[in-house]
């Protein structure tokens, strides 16, 4: 997974055009993030082809993620053409199967 | 034909993990279900300084990743999946999840409890954008900022504390004029210069566009409106138990906890129930994992008497 940064977000997410992109926000502090992390990487391995997997961590990067209005975690954004299509907040994010459920939505 | 484990406990928090390595320890085939996140609520408290023994940076998750470990040691299996439906109803128990179908001769309902939201308009809108209910997880974005916290417990205080090490204030905001929180955690949370309190008040609306941006506070005694700026909301006002699955299969009270004898048996034989799921009156790491091994211990005997005549 395509870890992303201040210095890369811009090119990698939002000016990326090529399929839909799936970022990953998670912290240093983050439990429930860090034991969904092999499962997103699963699920890359799954639908890596239709849908570019990126990961954020927001611990190093909390400027950015309060920009892209992420302030809870875990969250995960899918963006399309540079725009945010669907947000999953903590909330919405119970296992894995309620991500796998949105990233489906975009193949 | 699938394999029959000798027991099948749902939820991978303190309760669960302490049945796990008590039940494994005894040699019996145990699988621990866990849809989320192993280690329960207690991975996002920062501080455990009531879990006897643990003095010194003992954290939530480093505690809970301990059980754990522990329990694989002993041969606990663990699984993630999300239960879906149950059938208690033959001498073998039935637990339908996502991915699989478990079976077990006895089942341990470890499912534990959810913070309770705090009942406020737009709360759900701004979850994941200033409003939270883990401290630990969030805690981070609001370096510097202003944050409130919902409540006057433990956990609210606890949590309070702890947001200060990161914020540049915390409110607490309480419906009543006095804490509940134990008196050492009160001693604390008043001495901080960074704490200040909102007494007889409750959050009427969360107000914000994209993210949080302030709170609607009614004073209770005056029925006066005021509003408060901040970036973020932590709300401990209390648990919702994690039972939904289990309703019309094992008896639950008007609250949806579970209600156990001593030995943790529900109305249903070979069910048990253990920690934050059950009716109790405190609700900690300690008695969750007390419970546990009560279940444990319980559930062998019942398996021993049901199933090795």
């Amino acid at each position: 997974m395509l870890e992303v940064n201040k210095e890369n977000f811009e090119t990698e997410v939002k000016n990326y055009t090529e399929k839909p992109v799936f970022v990953d926000f998670w912290g240093d502090k983050c439990e429930v993030c860090k034991q969904l992390m092999p499962d997103v990487h699963k699920l890359e391995e799954k639908y890596g082809d239709k849908i570019k997997f990126c990961s954020l961590n927001t611990s190093s990067n909390r400027r950015l993620a309060i920009g892209e209005r992420v302030l809870g975690l875990p969250t995960m954004i899918m963006y399309k053409n540079g725009e945010k299509a669907e947000v999953l907040t903590p909330d919405k994010i119970s296992s894995i199967a309620d991500v796998e459920e949105m990233v489906k939505k975009f193949i | 034909m699938p394999k029959i484990y000798d027991i099948l406990i749902i939820g991978g928090g303190p309760a669960g993990l302490s049945a796990g390595l008590y039940a494994s320890r005894s040699r019996l085939s145990v699988l621990v279900i866990e849809k989320g996140k192993f280690g329960g609520q207690a991975t996002t408290t920062a501080e455990l300084e009531n879990y006897p023994g643990s003095i010194e940076n003992c954290t939530g998750p480093a505690l809970t990743e301990r059980m754990k470990k522990q329990a694989e040691d002993f041969g606990t299996e663990f699984v993630k999946d999300e239960v879906q439906s149950v059938d208690f109803s033959g001498d073998i128990k039935v637990v339908n999840c996502l991915r699989e179908t478990y079976q077990g001769k006895a089942v341990i309902i470890a499912t534990g409890a959810n913070p309770k939201p705090g009942g406020f308009k737009n709360e759900q809108n701004l979850r994941g954008k200033g409003v939270s209910y883990c401290a630990v997880c969030d805690a981070d974005f609001f370096e510097g900022l202003d944050v409130a916290v919902v409540g006057g417990g433990d956990s609210a205080i606890t949590e309070a504390i702890y947001l200060t090490k990161f914020a540049e204030t915390v409110t607490v905001i309480h419906r009543r004029d006095a804490l509940r929180a134990v008196k050492s955690l009160q001693e604390k949370a008043f001495k901080n210069p960074k704490i200040k309190f909102i007494w007889n008040s409750t959050v009427e609306e969360a107000k914000g566009d994209e993210i949080l941006e302030s709170l609607v506070l009614k004073n209770k005694i005056t029925g006066e409106l005021s509003e408060l700026p901040v970036n973020g909301v932590f709300v401990f006002v209390g648990l919702i138990p994690i039972t939904e699955v289990f309703e019309g299969k094992v008896t639950l009270d008007d609250k949806g906890y579970i209600p156990t004898d001593e030995e943790m048996r529900t109305n249903v034989p070979g069910v048990f129930a253990a920690g934050d799921v059950r009716v109790k009156t405190l609700r900690q790491v300690i008695t969750a994992s007390a419970d546990g091994a009560i279940a444990a211990t319980a559930a062998e005997k019942y398996i021993n008497e049901k199933f090795n005549k």
